[in-house]
């Protein structure tokens, strides 16, 4: 029963999405939404793929990554190789972004997932940092003064990668191996002690999440035409980090929905350069007292759907038992 | 079952166990008692794997397992309810069980051991679908048993099942040991609360600063004189 509902829930959203994307498509075709707003519609997807990828990592693995630009700049600088210099097609270039992405997150996960919290973080941090020095001193990718992408984005692509994207994080979440990250989250000891091995489900996670953030890096490279490596600093990395924060650690909804507002909201103050980042930081202040677990908090959008008796029953349940 | 021999293990520099040695017998309750900072729990991490002995050797039923990974000692049936109970708190009562049996594939198997948990525990079935963190005390350490219990393991490990939780309960969970030992689980208990240790194994081991001090039957143990001016409050 539970799985038909299941089954009955993804169909429906896939169909939700094709018809959502149909009708986008047919406002571009129609001149309906002008080019600054398909430009907003592109960043929104490609955050909501980079907000999706580091959920994975922070929000159900609970490994706090704080080094995601470092995948998106991997994802980028492949791609624009392999379209730009080596003239092989866009959905090439995505795979090889996303490809080459991952290698790069086994090769930083193996070592650094072994330490803990703050420790991660700054081992994280620093590769995203060496990451874009490395770009930065290539001559072949242009250095410091980047490279020149040809606008290869197109709304189909887009939306695909983002269906796929949330797809497969939310299959891997309900998964046994999710089950096994959600653990580690939980209580790193006691999964250990369950005989899960936490490093090989940590990198798996993290190895998911940077394949998706170079995904992302193709979009991105192919959507600005132009890649420099300070695209790809820092503040990109925390860029990211708010997203998954704000929007609730552990909800992929709320990441995704977090991603939509913040680029939106971002967008829009891009006519107001003196103020934007005030105004962006007195957004996540507000956010931070009046709800501090974040928009969703651990929830999913889909249950608040499933207000049929069985969610609701189950909390009464619930309360029946605690008084007892 | 289980033999200890001489293991030695340290945190950095600070010499925890200083050449552990005890034996385990098939069916048994065997004890561990000591102060705070004896080092009990630092031996049962060691024996399920989170920590690695220096030098030594453990043998569990004809098999070197000392410094192998917890996985690997899991499958072969050593498994542990960690101190502090430390259940999945975001998860529901039958997600803990579940991942309990993380490692195993027999279906059948698990569905047998979900019953039979429910049975132990039948406050575990009423909050099935309860989140373990909204749980009381008492009842979060019949999860982590039940947890612990779901890998389906002949030997058992607690750490400190009576910690913080009212005397009526301690009672309880002590009776559910026992019951749990005679369906034929081997059981070290490591317990701060000596007396209801004492009352319930079969054997004991004192442990202080690292070493073995004593050890013998429970009864002629919770007899001597010099253990109960020790642990066991001497009136």
């Amino acid at each position: 029963m539970k799985k038909l509902n299941n089954a009955k829930g993804f169909w429906g959203s896939v169909v939700l999405a094709v018809v959502f994307a149909v009708v986008v498509q047919f406002l571009i075709n129609g001149g309906t939404l002008n080019p600054f707003y398909v430009n907003a519609l592109f960043s929104i997807g490609i955050n909501i793929i980079l907000a999706a990828s580091l959920h994975l990592i922070i929000g159900i693995t609970g490994q706090f990554s704080i080094g995601h630009s470092g995948f998106l700049a991997v994802g980028a600088y492949v791609s624009a190789i392999i379209t730009m210099k080596l003239g092989l097609p866009f959905p090439v270039a995505i795979l090889a972004a996303g490809a080459a992405a991952a290698v790069a997150g086994l090769v930083i996960g193996v070592p650094t997932l072994r330490l803990r919290g703050d420790y991660l973080a700054i081992a994280t941090l620093g590769f995203a940092e060496i990451m874009r020095i490395v770009f930065l001193n290539i001559d072949y990718v242009g250095g410091a003064s980047g490279m020149t992408v040809s606008h290869l984005i197109t709304w189909p692509w887009l939306i695909a990668c983002v269906a796929i994207t949330i797809i497969i994080i939310v299959n891997f979440t309900n998964s046994t191996h999710g089950r096994a990250c959600i653990s580690i989250r939980e209580n790193e000891i006691a999964a250990d002690a369950m005989g899960i091995n936490t490093t090989y489900y940590k990198v798996m996670a993290f190895v998911i999440g940077a394949f998706f953030a170079g995904v992302a890096g193709a979009l991105h490279a192919h959507n600005f035409y132009i890649i420099q490596p300070t695209n790809f600093g820092f503040l990109k990395s925390f860029d990211i980090l708010i997203f998954v924060v704000l929007g609730g650690l552990g909800s992929m909804s709320g990441a995704v929905l977090a991603a939509i507002l913040l680029t939106i909201i971002s967008t829009f103050l891009a006519n107001y350069p003196e103020v934007r980042m005030v105004i962006y930081s007195l957004v996540l202040i507000a956010m931070m007292l009046f709800r501090p677990q974040g928009l969703m908090g651990t929830k999913e959008i889909t249950s608040f759907f499933k207000l049929g008796k069985s969610a609701q029953g189950g909390s009464q349940d619930a309360n029946k038992n605690t008084v007892a | 079952m289980l033999k200890v021999n001489d293991i030695n293990v340290y945190y950095g520099n600070i010499h925890a166990l200083k050449g552990v040695s005890l034996d385990i017998n098939q069916g048994e309750i065997v004890t561990l008692i000591g102060a705070n900072g004896a080092g009990k729990s630092t031996l049962l991490k060691t024996l399920s794997g989170l920590l690695k002995p220096k030098t030594g050797e453990i043998v569990f039923e004809g098999e070197h397992v000392a410094g192998k990974v917890p996985q690997l000692i899991v499958k072969r049936g050593i498994s542990q309810v960690p101190e502090g109970r430390r259940v999945f708190a975001n998860m529901s009562v039958e997600e803990n069980l579940e991942l309990g049996a993380f490692l195993r594939k027999d279906k059948k198997g698990i569905q047998e051991d979900f019953e039979k948990i429910y049975q132990l525990f039948p406050r575990l079935l009423e909050r099935k679908k309860q989140l373990s963190g909204t749980l009381s005390g008492g009842e979060q350490q019949m999860l982590a048993m039940g947890r612990a219990l779901m890998a389906r393991p002949r030997l058992l490990l607690l750490d400190e099942p009576s910690m913080g939780l009212a005397p009526l309960l301690v009672k309880t969970i002590f009776q559910i040991i026992e019951e749990i030992n005679k369906t034929g689980t081997t059981i070290l208990l490591v317990e701060q609360n000596a007396n209801m240790a004492l009352s319930i194994a079969d054997r004991a081991y004192v442990i202080e600063t690292g070493k073995i001090v004593a050890s013998g039957l429970a009864e002629e143990l919770s007899a001597s004189d010099q253990i109960r001016k020790a642990y066991l409050g001497g009136h």
